[in-house]
């Protein structure tokens, strides 16, 4: 018969304390009864003496000094595993909600998860084909690694993420054994309840398992969500061998329900208002995409976050650039222009793409391909930022060129249909046909050789 | 009476009522031994920073004292390893732990069954003093380690053992010190990772530290013993900057320390290094680098330990008369962590959170840089090159701004050259170097005009600055001729000078004479260009030569292998201009 702690000595916000406490451990679970035989889970944040804090997950609505039971259960957060939970729906704290009852376990997986050791990673380097032209093309994104969407109110992120699900193809062995989890937190329910249609159109929905946090639920219960999200992955690319496909949206949600826990912890807030550990906090969920030696599965992240007002230097993305490797950025003035998906080329970024791409990888020339149209979109915003100082007639050539080039560019390359599911020969083509309508010595970033087999200014006819 | 735990809060763990331990001394906490460091002692609590994750640790559970401080182990084996921030040796804790890294690992760090070919170099009878070598071995094909008495003993030598096989733990050398006592000297030594191995003296830094990247070496140098901040906000390339230091210049031995950043970047070091093969040894790059790394997932705590323990096997080697570069990616990482544990220990904080004493903690790192003499009659110098991740790439935030007082060099990454992918995306107008005329005889000895190039191409840059404001606002067609061929030398400065691609076989490495021969060709063609000019020439048929062009891509044209080319190139430059001359 275990001990029970009768009562608590304070509540404040989702924090509870107890006094009297004798054994727990730092981070164990705790089970609390209330009176009307309800239970609810808390996990120890802080210890002083006898004096335990701790952090409930469900939230304190109802709870009072006086009518709760504790158990602690010495152990962390765990939630089941085993290959049947894809196609399965859970809650943010890894409980079933589709109604099929419990997972039946072959193991129960500690939801912190632990950092892995460098020695034992594997370098990613096998692109993972999205069929979107930007994403292939310039920011590739690569087996292993994790890549988020930055994104605003309003723009057609998740649109982007479910083409991504529905299009993503590996390439070489293993590509059947490809699954993804996707985490939401802190998302309406609609949202959510477009993901879960998009992927029972596309015929997904088997190889998807979900965790829900909608934003009517407990914000302690969404700083678990990435958590269990990332746990289950873990299992299922380094233990079954899968690839797995990771999207968490949105970030912005997790690290505001941080925010709001921190400060009624009462620690020292740093920018804006977020605790000095968010870093840390977020490294710790990031950090679990990759490729360990000795197992054939990967995790592939793509967190999804919404800039607040636009904002790329808020702590949020910024942070979370800072520890990703790369990011595809949102725009909101192609996402006005009607252009889909409307990915900022210039701010956007794959860190992993330079040791994935060309021979061996995708096509000889996919990295000068790549390193051209970003050097020449570059100029494009050159030129038109000149223009609307001296108006358009007054330009030169070459910027009058780039200026065509720059509106081609984003009719053409960025923008495709949802359905449309381009390979990476048409992609790589389509690139070289803009380029054509560039005058050829502009082109200094292709070497003589490659101009010479590939560059005629014919191609660019077709946008005539 | 046991010391025990009284309270948890993250990394940070309180003892009660205990005088047992002192400042910086390491303990043991909890059953699992967890690694930890005092970071404070009051009458009636001692503070604890925890250097592994606390989850599972209780109220209760007791605290062991070691009666010294964190101390770095300095042995044979230490090169081509890689370790985690308090030096545990990763690829070990593998065979233990399993591909996570899991708490309470108390491995030795150095290879214990290794057997290392030793030539003892002492006899019996030899007096000795600190810094003394007395045996040595070769380490890896290109480093000869050298085993010193530490720098605080000094005696006579009592027993030397034969030349031979030898593992790192067997007795070398015993010595009597002055106070008569004997004591024995294996190959390893402990050194605590917060003191500064001592020196004779600091020598003036003369010598550049030569990377093979042109912006670097031509335009804002490094000596060898400096130290230099890489600032640059996310995207803008810094890991790639300090991978090529790192891959290229001609330090003996690099120590790259990941300081809260990507595991995936640790692992690309550690398979790129290892099949990189160096041309002037012609030996892979792990045979010269040590690897430390506390990827951001890693506790908090061991990151601030990671940046000393870094240093200090730096300053071991210096010991030994090398050259060591240090990588350190990020420095603002260790600054977090120390904002961190300041705010779990509720200190008052200053600015944006940082703790009061962020400065001092700063110079104490960058301070350790250094050209030497040491305290065995050789030379060595350590320079530190830290990378700065400032929030919101705003340069004026205070780790940034901090460091900077630090530093002689300064290398600010640009947001918008890196967007056009101008990598190495140095921003010439806003990166200085302290160090140019300290270096300056060196360059100059490399060829007299050295210097001079060098100024005129910043003059150029700093022409084409001012330029750039009116064609802002007015276009370019309306500048004369002589100031539209600043501006197109400048381009051909920017992209085929300062531009260089890491992954082109010639480009990612340039020799200093090529670095010179570029800067000559581009200063003909400005001053031959500015004569035809003069002499009633009209832009456009300058331009037609496409000898503008050429200039850009000679990088690639001209293999490092074959500079006699550069010749050719001048005298075409030459030819046709005067040929232009000619029908006027």
């Amino acid at each position: 018969m275990s001990v029970q702690y009768v009562g608590l000595t304070d509540i404040n916000g989702p924090l509870v304390a107890l006094d009297g406490v004798k054994g727990a451990a730092y981070d164990e679970i705790a089970k609390i009864r209330l009176d009307d035989g309800s239970e609810r889970i808390g996990r120890v944040v802080q210890m002083e003496g006898e004096k335990v804090i701790l952090q409930v997950f469900e939230g304190t609505n109802g709870i009072s000094l006086k009518n709760t039971r504790t158990i602690f259960s010495g152990k962390p957060l765990e939630i089941p595993l085993s290959p049947e939970i894809l196609g399965r729906v859970f809650n943010g704290a890894g409980k079933p909600i589709d109604g099929l009852g419990d997972v039946f376990p072959e193991k129960m997986g500690d939801v912190n998860g632990r950092a892995l050791n460098p020695y034992s990673r594997d370098y990613p380097q096998n692109y993972i084909h999205t069929g979107v032209s930007s994403i292939d093309a310039l920011m590739t994104l690569i087996r292993g690694q994790k890549l988020p969407i930055f994104s605003g109110s309003g723009m057609l992120h998740n649109k982007l993420a479910v083409q991504i699900v529905k299009q993503a193809k590996i390439t070489g062995e293993g590509a059947k054994d490809f699954g993804v989890v996707f985490a939401a937190m802190g998302v309406q329910n609609d949202v959510a309840d477009y993901f879960r249609r998009s992927f029972e159109d596309t015929g997904a929905i088997e190889r998807v398992c979900m965790f829900l946090n909608l934003s009517s639920d407990p914000i302690i219960e969404r700083l678990l969500t990435p958590l269990c999200a990332l746990t289950a992955a873990e299992y299922l690319a380094f233990e079954k061998n899968m690839h797995i496909l990771v999207i968490m949206t949105d970030m912005t949600s997790y690290c505001e329900a941080l925010r709001e826990f921190s400060s009624s912890k009462g620690e020292i807030p740093g920018r804006k208002g977020y605790p000095g550990y968010l870093y840390s906090n977020l490294a710790a969920i990031y950090e679990r995409a990759g490729i360990v030696k000795g197992s054939s599965g990967s995790v592939t992240q793509i967190p999804i976050l919404t800039m607040p007002n636009d904002d790329i230097t808020h702590p949020i993305p910024d942070l979370t650039a800072y520890i990703t490797e790369g990011q595809i950025v949102f725009d909101r003035e192609l996402d006005r222009k009607g252009i889909y998906p409307g990915v900022s080329v210039l701010l956007s970024l794959s860190r992993l793409m330079k040791d994935g791409i060309g021979e061996g990888f995708t096509r000889t020339d996919h990295s000068a391909v790549s390193n051209q149209l970003f050097a020449a979109y570059a100029r494009v915003q050159d030129a038109r930022s000149l223009a609307s100082v001296i108006g358009e007639d007054e330009l030169s050539e070459a910027d009058r060129a780039y200026m065509k080039f720059g509106k081609l560019f984003e009719e053409h390359f960025l923008n495709q249909g949802f359905d449309e599911n381009r390979t990476l020969d048409e992609t790589l083509d389509l690139g070289w046909d803009l380029l054509c309508t560039l005058p050829r010595n502009e082109l200094d970033r292709i070497d003589e050789k490659l101009l010479e087999e590939k560059y005629n200014p014919e191609r660019a006819m077709k946008f005539m | 009476m046991e010391n025990t735990i009284y309270s948890i809060n993250g990394p940070v763990v309180k003892a009660a009522n205990t005088k047992d331990f002192s400042m910086l001394e390491m303990v043991y906490v909890g059953e699992r031994r967890l690694i930890g460091e005092v970071i404070g002692v009051a009458d009636d609590f001692t503070t604890i920073q925890v250097y592994e994750n606390t989850a599972g640790l209780k109220i209760g559970e007791p605290i062991f004292g070691t009666g010294a401080p964190v101390c770095a182990t300095l042995g044979p084996g230490i090169i081509s390893n890689i370790f985690d921030g308090i030096e545990r040796p990763l690829r070990d804790m593998v065979k233990d732990n399993g591909a996570f890294v899991a708490e309470g690992s108390h491995l030795f760090a150095l290879d214990e069954e290794k057997q290392f070919d030793v030539t003892v170099t002492v006899k019996k009878g030899d007096r000795l003093v600190g810094g003394d070598v007395y045996c040595t071995t070769p380490e890896t094909p290109l480093i000869t380690h050298k085993c010193m008495l530490p720098p605080d003993m000094s005696g006579e030598v009592t027993f030397a053992a034969e030349n031979g096989k030898y593992r790192v733990n067997d007795v070398i050398i015993r010595l009597k010190t002055a106070d008569g006592e004997e004591k024995e000297l294996t190959m390893v030594q402990r050194w605590a990772i917060k003191k500064a191995r001592p020196c004779a003296g600091r020598l003036p830094s003369t010598r550049p530290l030569i990377t093979g990247q042109r912006v670097i070496d031509t335009l804002i140098p490094i000596a060898k013993g400096g130290a230099a901040a890489i600032p640059g906000g996310f995207g803008t390339g810094k890991t790639v900057t300090q991978h090529q230091i790192a891959k290229w210049c001609d330090a003996d031995i690099i120590v790259y320390i990941g300081c809260g950043e990507r595991g995936n970047e640790m692992t690309q070091v550690l398979e790129e290094f290892g099949e990189l093969i160096d041309p002037k040894s012609n030996r892979p790059l792990t045979d010269r680098t040590v690897l430390i790394a506390n990827t951001s997932n890693m506790p908090v705590a061991a990151r601030e330990a990671s940046i000393y323990t870094g240093i200090t096997l730096a300053e071991y080697y210096r010991d030994m008369g090398y050259h060591i570069a240090i990588m350190a990616d990020s420095t603002s990482r260790w600054a977090e962590a120390l904002r961190e544990i300041s705010g779990r220990l509720e200190e008052m904080p200053a600015e944006e959170g940082f703790p009061a004493y962020l400065p001092s903690r700063l110079s104490e790192f960058y301070e350790r840089a250094g050209y030497v003499k040491n305290l065995n009659g050789t030379e060595g110098s350590v320079t530190i090159i830290g990378a700065v991740s400032p929030q919101g790439s705003d340069f004026s935030e205070p780790v940034t701004q901090n460091t900077k007082r630090f530093v002689r060099c300064f290398w600010a990454l640009d947001k918008s050259l890196a967007y056009a992918r101008h990598y190495p995306a140095i921003d010439w107008n806003s990166s200085y170097s302290e160090y140019v005329e300290d270096l300056a005889d060196f360059y100059n000895e490399i060829s007299p005009d050295y210097t001079a190039l060098r100024q005129e191409i910043a003059n150029i840059l700093q022409e084409e600055a001012k330029l750039m404001e009116i064609v802002k606002l007015i276009g370019a067609d309306v500048l004369p001729d002589d100031q539209k061929l600043t501006i197109e030398t400048a381009r051909v400065v920017r992209v085929g000078f300062l531009q260089q691609n890491a992954n082109h076989p010639d480009d990612t490495y340039v020799p200093l004479p090529k670095q010179r021969l570029m800067m000559k060709v581009i200063s003909v063609l400005y001053h031959k260009s500015l004569d035809a000019l003069k002499t009633g020439v009209v832009l456009s048929d300058i331009f037609s030569l496409g000898l503008f062009e050429k200039a850009t891509k000679m990088k690639y044209d001209i293999p490092n292998s074959r500079l006699e080319l550069f010749d050719g190139l001048i005298s075409e430059i030459n030819e046709k201009i005067d040929a232009l001359n000619a029908g006027v």
